[in-house]
């Protein structure tokens, strides 16, 4: 069966699917993303004490964190601006930096985490706890899906490259409109946790 | 939109974020007087600069792709 529009444009988006789907989904996304952010604003606007984020976060780590993300964000647009080039080395050397970016992301907040629980800290804590855990949880589960969706496209997936070179260059921009959104959600979440 | 704009959008919101976090610790600086906070908004400040600039780079050397 063949599968339509995944390169020619629809008529009636003027997109391929591919791109509709992600941000149909990423729409989803932002609707459960900011349902967790209301959640929080109303539990720390409602609490008579609420700690600071600086006082009880590690924030230089996060702060590193907040660099590599950023820098991942750079080389998937270069990985992705690579294969519009032509040039498939340079792409293989830009997703491997960006899946590399995205598990140094992780080991540094498994270091986080693990600093938390020698101090008994837990999700069951307090309220600043239970919604520190959950945003960053949700949003390090979804860095987890980013880093194996990227790593396949990195392997055993490039090798579409050789069949169906546009097809491929789509999946790629996909791949990194989803990418840009986890990067983002970290960039709000890093100042509404740790700095405020 | 395609990865281009999304990457500007995304670019943009962190250069602005970048200048937040240099006055934020700018900020702790004064109170506190801890020079490391000060290293931070510098370093901060300066990652803002250097976003825009790489923006600008960023979209004139993908002048041909479509934003949409």
């Amino acid at each position: 069966m063949q599968i339509p529009h995944t390169i020619e444009h629809h008529p009636e988006t003027g997109l391929y699917n591919a791109k509709v789907g992600i941000w149909l989904f990423l729409a989803s996304e932002v609707m459960l993303f900011g349902a967790l952010f209301t959640s929080y604003i109303l539990l720390r606007i409602g609490a008579p004490t609420w700690p600071h984020g600086w006082e009880e976060l590690n924030i230089p780590l996060a702060t590193v964190n907040t660099v590599v993300l950023i820098a991942s964000s750079v080389t998937m647009v270069m990985s992705w601006a690579s294969l519009m080039m032509k040039d498939f080395k340079k792409y293989k050397m830009y997703m491997g930096i960006t899946v590399l970016c995205g598990l140094i992301f992780l080991v540094i907040k498994a270091f986080e985490y693990g600093a938390k629980f020698e101090h008994h800290h837990f999700p069951s804590t307090n309220n600043f706890f239970a919604t520190y855990f959950t945003l960053t949880g949700l949003h390090g589960l979804h860095v987890i899906g980013g880093i194996i969706v990227n790593a396949y496209f990195w392997g055993p997936g490039s090798k579409m490259w050789k069949t169906e070179p546009q097809r491929f260059i789509n999946r790629i921009e996909v791949a990194g409109l989803y990418w840009h959104f986890v990067d983002l959600v970290w960039i709000f979440l890093f100042p509404s946790l740790y700095l405020l | 939109m395609s990865l281009k704009s999304f990457h500007i959008f995304f670019i943009l919101v962190s250069s602005l974020f970048a200048f937040g976090f240099a006055a934020w610790f700018l900020q702790s600086y004064f109170g506190s007087g801890d020079f490391l906070k000060l290293a931070a908004a510098t370093f901060s400040g300066v990652s803002g600069v250097g976003l825009i600039v790489y923006g600008i780079r960023f979209l004139k050397k993908l002048q041909h792709v479509r934003f949409l």
